[in-house]
């Protein structure tokens, strides 16, 4: 992945100075720290810092068309760029490169904006069409290349991450209180909205055209699924070889590159997989990563042990402490310019850094496979749900929950209440397009306990009537499986595994993640399967694991799926804490950032210092508490001092045009 | 395929982890092979419902409808024919 950042005029307006695009294109160069160059005319500014992997002297950017009308910044891969070069040149088109780039300059030629289903791959695009005097900002089907925009005095500012904005921005930041609310819901804001007011995030598969000052958003790719009833014909086995053969593609040319790449190994059946596909894809050696903890119930060493024993592939390991976390959360919640709920995406970072160690750039992740297989808790949760619904006054069927959850006692009493008051939520209405996400939602808008009165008073919508809204009309027709993953597949996924998780952990040491379980053509095939091949009963990923059962060990394929996890609030009960939790958490910085209740904080922390906050709440509170006071502290107070810093890079940017 | 074996074949894969069709005769008790726990028999359950399109009622839910592989054939059969 790379950097961009650009301006455009809507209209006439004053000429952008060259200087601005250096300093937004400053702030992303841990995404590109392999050069950055600029293109500038009267109207439009473009910047990128460049991250290189394909065409490792050639690929600078920006880059054009054969005469100069056409040019483009573009963060990601397009991993089809070899066939499309390959027509591009049958219909004479001239390359100047031998970078994936510039398919997409001559495509845009070819095609208008309609280009962007031609291509598979990860993509964040800003491209400038002199001829029109059109801007055209596209991002890729999934979401897992980042795209931000805001309008500002007469000018579209656009960059792959929002701090990259800021330093074009008429007005300091100030935080978004219903995205706030809608992150303490969903674990991030509803598209378009962001953590910072007046900035917006382009949808995963949208593209926005500014033509004539008008801005115009069209979502060219969504997750669809058929009518219930309406799935691919064919036995599971064949269905599974058609998988198979998919996957491997899609790993296949998700290897190319000019760099080493390497993988990431959780030792669940999602890496594993990854792992044996490439093996099969290539006969380069290949090294994977890890990560590992000291809580044997988050670490999952002795799977990721077997998985090397049986491909005997060079694994490296980083082992995360408590205080490694505590270490790295401020920086990490820089690069994810959003408040957190847990802890996990810090390990990520701690992770990416290993890789960049051992000189890799580029990690093939297994991320992906739970929403497009089907192989999260939460749509098992949703089938119990669902059985239980059909006979709501039933004692047994809620008992099924067990399967799900065999950590919990359901010999206490209390805890059966539990159960059936948390997951019963909804029971009378199954039909409901959000049915399946609302124990979930319940649970994370706990957080708000702890908005202060000024913060509750300044809401004025509804987080889940918002996120209701933006659903499409034909989710009412699709089986009810279908409706719980197109919910996870365009909220929690590009909202924060993807990002927060995913790019922002990756790229904070400079590492690209690609994801072969999240090619559009592996989604599309998966959309249109019954809904039993991806969970069959209650065996999640039933495909999958048909797929790939001959080349895994008998042990990743039976295991009880374990999500990943990093330990919360012991990460900051650490013996010589950093001084950051004291400062951002003290009663007059509460009360200065004025988002929370100072007091209910207060006796929160309490709690946390006699070692009695263990429950699932208190940790979340803490986290989200945290991470919004370290965002404030980052983005509204500090952020001078950040900006200078990234000027001071602005002179070794080098112009292109 | 039957009923039967659609029934056979989930409770093989399943709780016998095996394709080995010998392992299990149509008569064999559940309880008595020791292969359910009182949260197996809500999956099997909630596998008749996805697959035969039926809903089991609380009443139903005894030992003589679900305790064999020919107990659950017979009992999805008076289900069905109740249904038409």
């Amino acid at each position: 992945m790379c950097g961009i950042a650009g301006i455009v005029n809507m209209l006439d307006g004053p000429r952008i100075e060259h200087t601005l695009i250096a300093a937004m294109t400053g702030m992303l160069h841990h995404r590109g720290p392999d050069g950055s160059g600029y293109y500038l005319d009267a109207k439009a500014g473009l910047g990128h810092a460049r991250l290189s992997i394909i065409d490792l002297e050639g690929g600078k950017q920006p880059i054009h068309n054969e005469d100069k009308t056409v040019w483009v910044v573009f963060n990601g891969e397009i991993f089809n760029y070899v066939e499309l070069r390959a027509e591009l040149l049958a219909r004479g088109h001239r390359f100047y490169t031998q970078s994936d780039t510039e398919v997409l300059v001559h495509l845009y030629e070819e095609f208008g904006a309609d280009f962007v289903t031609r291509l598979n791959g990860q993509f964040a695009i800003a491209l400038w069409d002199l001829a029109s005097h059109s801007l055209l900002l596209a991002r890729d089907r999934p979401g897992i290349a980042p795209l931000f925009y805001a309008e500002d005095a007469g000018r579209l500012l656009f960059a792959s991450e929002v701090k990259a904005l800021l330093p074009a921005l008429t007005d300091r930041p100030a935080l978004n209180l219903e995205a706030l609310d809608q992150l303490f819901t969903f674990w991030s804001p509803v598209s378009p909205d962001t953590l910072f007011t007046g900035v917006k995030s382009l949808g995963p598969g949208e593209l926005l055209l500014l033509q004539a000052g008008r801005i115009t958003r069209r979502q060219y790719w969504d997750w669809a699924f058929p009518e219930d009833g309406d799935y691919l014909p064919g036995t599971a086995d064949a269905l599974a070889e058609e998988l198979l053969a998919l996957l491997t593609d899609a790993t296949r040319i998700r290897l190319r590159a000019d760099v080493a790449v390497g993988a990431y190994l959780s030792g669940g059946l999602d890496s594993s997989a990854l792992t044996a596909l490439i093996h099969r894809s290539s006969n380069l050696p290949l090294r994977t990563f890890s990560i590992r903890f000291d809580d044997p119930g988050l670490d999952e060493g002795t799977y990721q042990q077997a998985m090397v024993d049986h491909l005997q592939v060079d694994h490296r390991s980083i082992h995360c402490r408590h205080g490694d976390i505590a270490a790295n959360f401020l920086e990490a919640i820089w690069h994810i310019e959003s408040p957190v709920l847990r802890t996990a995406p810090v390990p990520m970072g701690i992770l990416s850094g290993l890789v960049r160690a051992q000189d890799y750039k580029v990690v093939l992740t297994g991320e992906g496979a739970d929403e497009v297989l089907g192989g999260y808790d939460i749509f098992k949760e949703n089938k119990i749900r669902q059985f239980w619904a059909r006979r709501p006054d039933s004692r047994c069927r809620p008992l099924l929950l067990k399967r799900l959850y065999p950590y919990l006692d359901l010999t206490q009493a209390s805890s059966q209440h539990y159960l059936q008051s948390f997951f019963g939520a909804a029971l009378d209405r199954p039909d409901l397009p959000i049915f399946s996400h609302i124990p979930r939602w319940n649970t994370t808008a706990r957080c708000k306990d702890f908005f202060s009165g000024e913060t509750r008073e300044r809401l004025t919508e509804n987080a889940i009537e918002r996120i209701s809204m933006t659903l499409p009309p034909a989710l009412g027709s699709w089986h009810p499986f279908n409706r719980a993953q197109y919910l996870e597949a365009r909220s929690l996924m590009p909202g924060y595994l993807l990002s927060a998780q995913g790019d922002r952990m990756l790229m904070q040491h400079s590492v690209e993640g690609r994801y072969p379980f999240l090619d559009h053509r592996v989604i599309e095939f998966s959309n249109r399967l019954n809904p039993r091949y991806k969970m069959n009963v209650l065996n999640e990923k039933f495909l999958l694991k048909k797929a790939m059962q001959r080349y895994l060990p008998e042990a990743i394929v039976q295991r009880y799926k374990q999500p990943y996890r990093a330990p919360d609030n012991p990460s900051f009960r650490v013996e010589q804490p950093p001084a950051y939790i004291d400062e951002l958490l003290d009663d007059s910085m509460i009360r200065r950032a004025g988002y929370f209740d100072s007091r209910k904080v207060q006796l929160l922390r309490a709690k946390i210092s006699r070692g009695r906050a263990i429950g699932y709440k208190d940790n979340m509170a803490f986290c989200s508490i945290l991470s919004t006071q370290a965002w404030h502290h980052l983005f509204v107070d500090q952020l001078g001092q950040r900006i200078k810093i990234a000027a001071q890079r602005a002179d070794t940017i080098k112009s292109v045009s | 395929m039957s009923v039967e074996q659609q029934v056979r074949e989930y409770i093989l894969e399943n709780y016998l982890f095996t394709d080995d069709g010998s392992a299990l005769a149509n008569s064999d008790s559940f309880l008595e092979m020791g292969i359910l726990d009182s949260t197996g028999i809500l999956e099997v359950i909630l596998f008749l419902e996805e697959e035969f399109g039926i809903t089991v009622e609380p009443e139903e839910m005894i030992p003589e409808h679900l305790d064999s592989v020919e107990r659950i054939v017979n009992f999805i059969g008076d289900k069905k024919r109740i249904a038409s």
